[in-house]
């Protein structure tokens, strides 16, 4: 057999392995590569989120005799976004299973529901930083709202380009059908949007929960 | 090759992307909503936590970023499907070192810019030697 094997090593840590992707087995197939490098994108967008984060941290507390987070922050507006996320998280795993069942239909649904959740949760945190900016609490009140702003803003930026994804994907679904090349975009699009929503979980933790303590 | 569906990847044990998994529409299905139930009994504990004034007062940070990192831990499962096995293997690596380096950028700030702050001298002090 190899030499591997003559050594008395396991055949498969050593470069004999058949499979797509290990040793002999040819490249994995384009799904696994495009999803894969994409996954290691989303890392390093937590990378990115984690640095606003520890500025945040660090700030939270320079609040130059201004209003703190006890002072602005509406934990039951903060529930409904959470459950608005949580609930398009959901829809979104419920599409990404019809999708690979190719029933067009009710992708359309879930990926409207998905989006409508996705656009009340933006509506509901717009909201909250004009009525924080209407009562004097802009960004440029204090260190702690300059760094609010930044990293509550970063997160729902992101929400905001994976809403216009997801109507692009919707586009491309319609007019190409359920193409390979479409369906691992859509399938990004499902790794993005659910990275959004563990996120989510350290902003609701970190600034709003632990904010009001 | 692109044009075989991902499924296939059971029979072998080549990697799989991340975020798939072999099952059928029914399971798939169970599986989101048993992720979505757990995932809203943590928020709800986190809330609770927060509001209902029942646990004591300092233990309540460390309740919420043990909620928060279960909470994680139930989206990276049943969400994204991630697990153990040697398919995933890539996507676990990934993952790790990604957790490692915001370890590393969030306690690192936190532990240096609070040991600037101790040797700060007060801000009003400050002002007077300014004068």
């Amino acid at each position: 057999m190899s030499t591997a094997a003559a050594k008395g090593l396991p055949d498969e840590a050593h470069g004999h392995d058949g499979a797509a992707g290990h040793g002999s087995g040819g490249p994995a197939n384009t799904r696994t590569v495009v999803s894969y490098g994409f996954w290691l994108f989303i890392l390093s967008d937590i990378v990115l989120f984690s640095a606003v984060f520890a500025t945040y941290a660090v700030l939270s507390g320079r609040t130059a005799g201004g209003p703190s987070g006890k002072d602005l922050f509406d934990l039951r507006n903060v529930a409904i976004e959470t459950g608005c996320l949580l609930l398009s998280s959901f829809t979104c795993g419920i599409m990404s299973l019809v999708s690979d069942a190719k029933r067009p239909m009710q992708t359309y649904l879930a990926a409207a529901v998905t989006f409508a959740l996705g656009a009340a949760f933006l509506y509901l945190e717009l909201n909250e930083f004009i009525d924080m900016a209407d009562h004097g609490a802009g960004p440029d009140r204090s260190a702690f709202l300059s760094a609010f702003f930044t990293l509550v803003g970063l997160h729902g930026t992101h929400v905001t380009f994976g809403l216009i994804w997801l109507v692009v994907m919707m586009a491309q679904i319609a007019t190409r059908g359920f193409r390979p090349t479409t369906m691992w975009r859509l399938h990004c699009f499902a790794l993005f949007w659910h990275a959004l929503d563990i996120i989510w979980i350290a902003v609701f933790t970190i600034v709003y929960l632990m904010g009001v303590l | 090759m692109d044009v075989v569906d991902h499924h296939q990847n059971q029979e072998t044990t080549g990697d799989i992307a991340p975020g798939d998994n072999n099952t059928t529409l029914l399971s798939g299905i169970q599986s989101y909503t048993i992720g979505l139930l757990l995932a809203v009994l943590m928020t709800a504990g986190s809330f609770w936590a927060v509001q209902a004034h029942v646990i004591w007062g300092p233990a309540v940070p460390i309740a919420l970023i043990v909620l928060a990192i279960s909470q994680m831990g139930v989206h990276l499962a049943f969400f994204l499907h991630l697990t153990s096995a040697p398919d995933n293997t890539n996507n676990i690596l990934a993952l790790a070192f990604g957790i490692l380096i915001v370890f590393l950028v969030v306690v690192g700030s936190l532990w240096i810019m609070a040991h600037l702050d101790n040797r700060m001298v007060p801000m009003d002090q400050l002002m007077q030697m300014q004068r």
